[in-house]
């Protein structure tokens, strides 16, 4: 019984959740900010990199090529470290909210770009040349016909992908983004206590339980790859 | 542009840096060798788990599976590190990390070797049992080649995953790549032995991650 109050004191203690409730809370709004902001620039990005792919240049799409396969096999704290410690060096002063923005970004565009590609590949071909031989150009095709068939195939390992990545938000904490890791840590050094650790963990999985659920579903109303 | 190549590929740099730079690789490869098989084997127990014949295991598997792929993999690691002492138990680094990897890898495994396991159609099963094998034998022996060969792009993009996530090891200081390079940046003050690390993570990463391009592309035709 003793043993049982012990943990609830290091990891429960109710006047430690009452006093960094507001900063855990305000940990939340940063990672919720960060992660939106990586949403729509990622896949925007890298939506707009596989419609430059399906015009079939060859410099532009090996060029393509390389920054998705760079930015898919780099760690992502090895980037967050590379330009949060090295580009102030060469005279670029990014705060280290943008630094996470603009490398979680760059990742996600980077298998985003992979995915749409992928679903524009899985569009047969006579799909092209009927669209074309009914009068529409290269531009209207890909717009009308060939891009809302591929996006559809593309919704479940595109949630799954961006889920995975805005987790990454955490990686902030390492260059002091105050997201919510990094409240709860500062504030577990503080209080010497695991309380707000916990409180943390349960902030990170009360956001992002809903997304994976998402996810699941998704992938068993759209069933990728499995006919 | 001088200034660039100062800062993230100066060569002297990086000579110097390199001895430490290899040790941090090395404890990468030992920490890739612990992790990968211990999330391949909990993947497999979570999906058998998910399937199993008892309601309340099939949730919990799925609960569990959905919780830690909920949690960002550093939280896990940071909790297990740094949480557990208050509870009198005193991770190593080492330890920490194989704790929190076995519950994140392990949840992600798991839900591609249920895909595939759930790809097998119940005839093989059926046609498995008739001949005379039993249920963990006709798994064995019929099903799991099968459900692998169907899954194998996804297991190897995962284990990619896995791969780069053993950087996060870096932020309970253990000695592995990143964590390497990152103690040659900060006594040099310059990116380049970051850039070095970048550069070895590319060469062990490429080739897998065309390859898995490929088997996507294969499979998909």
């Amino acid at each position: 019984m003793e043993a049982w109050s012990r943990f609830l004191d290091a990891f429960f203690k109710p006047e430690l959740i009452e006093r960094y409730f507001p900063a855990i809370m305000k940990g939340v709004v940063v990672t919720i900010e960060v992660a939106a902001a990586v949403v729509a620039t990622g896949i925007a990005l890298g939506l707009l990199l596989a419609v430059a792919r399906s015009f079939r240049v060859l410099p532009a799409s090996a060029l393509i090529v390389v920054f998705a396969d760079v930015f898919r096999a780099l760690p992502p704290l090895v980037l967050v470290l590379l330009v949060y410690f090295g580009l102030p060096n060469v005279g670029i002063n990014l705060p280290s909210f943008a630094v996470l923005w603009l490398v979680l970004s760059l990742v996600l565009a980077a298998f985003a770009e992979e995915i749409f590609w992928a679903g524009i590949l899985s569009v047969p071909k006579g799909q092209w040349e009927a669209a074309r031989s009914t009068g529409l150009n290269f531009v209207a095709t890909l717009t009308y016909v060939v891009l809302p068939q591929a996006l559809r195939l593309t919704v479940p390992p595109i949630t799954n992908r961006t889920v995975a990545i805005t987790k990454n938000t955490a990686l902030g904490t390492v260059i002091g983004v105050g997201e919510i890791l990094n409240q709860a840590t500062t504030a577990q050094s503080f209080a010497g206590n695991a309380t707000p650790l916990m409180m943390g963990a349960v902030a990170y999985v009360i956001l992002f339980i809903p997304v994976v659920a998402l996810g699941r579903f998704l992938e068993t109303r759209f069933q990728w790859r499995r006919a | 542009m001088e200034a660039l190549l100062q800062q993230f590929f100066n060569l002297a740099i990086m000579e110097r840096a390199l001895p430490l730079v290899l040790m941090g690789l090395r404890q990468t490869i030992v920490l890739c060798l612990v992790v990968v098989p211990l999330g391949l084997a909990g993947g497999l127990g979570f999906a058998l788990l998910s399937r199993s014949r008892s309601r309340p295991l099939r949730w919990a598997a799925v609960v569990g599976i959905d919780f830690f792929r909920a949690m960002p993999p550093l939280v896990l690691l940071i909790f297990v590190y740094s949480g557990l002492p208050f509870a009198g138990i005193r991770p190593s680094p080492i330890t920490a990390v194989a704790i929190a990897f076995f519950l994140n890898t392990s949840s992600y495994y798991g839900e591609i070797y249920r895909a595939g396991i759930e790809s097998v159609g119940a005839g093989q099963w059926d046609a498995a049992r008739s001949t005379g094998l039993k249920g963990s034998q006709a798994l064995v022996y019929v099903v799991l080649p099968q459900a692998i060969r169907n899954v194998l792009p996804d297991l190897v993009s995962n284990t990619v995953e896995v791969v780069k996530l053993t950087s996060i090891a870096s932020v309970v200081a253990l000695p592995e790549l990143l964590y390497s390079a990152d103690m040659a940046r900060s006594v040099t003050f310059n990116s380049s032995p970051i850039v070095l690390a970048a550069a070895i993570y590319l060469a062990m990463l490429w080739p897998v991650v065309r390859l898995v391009s490929r088997l996507e592309r294969r499979i998909a035709a």
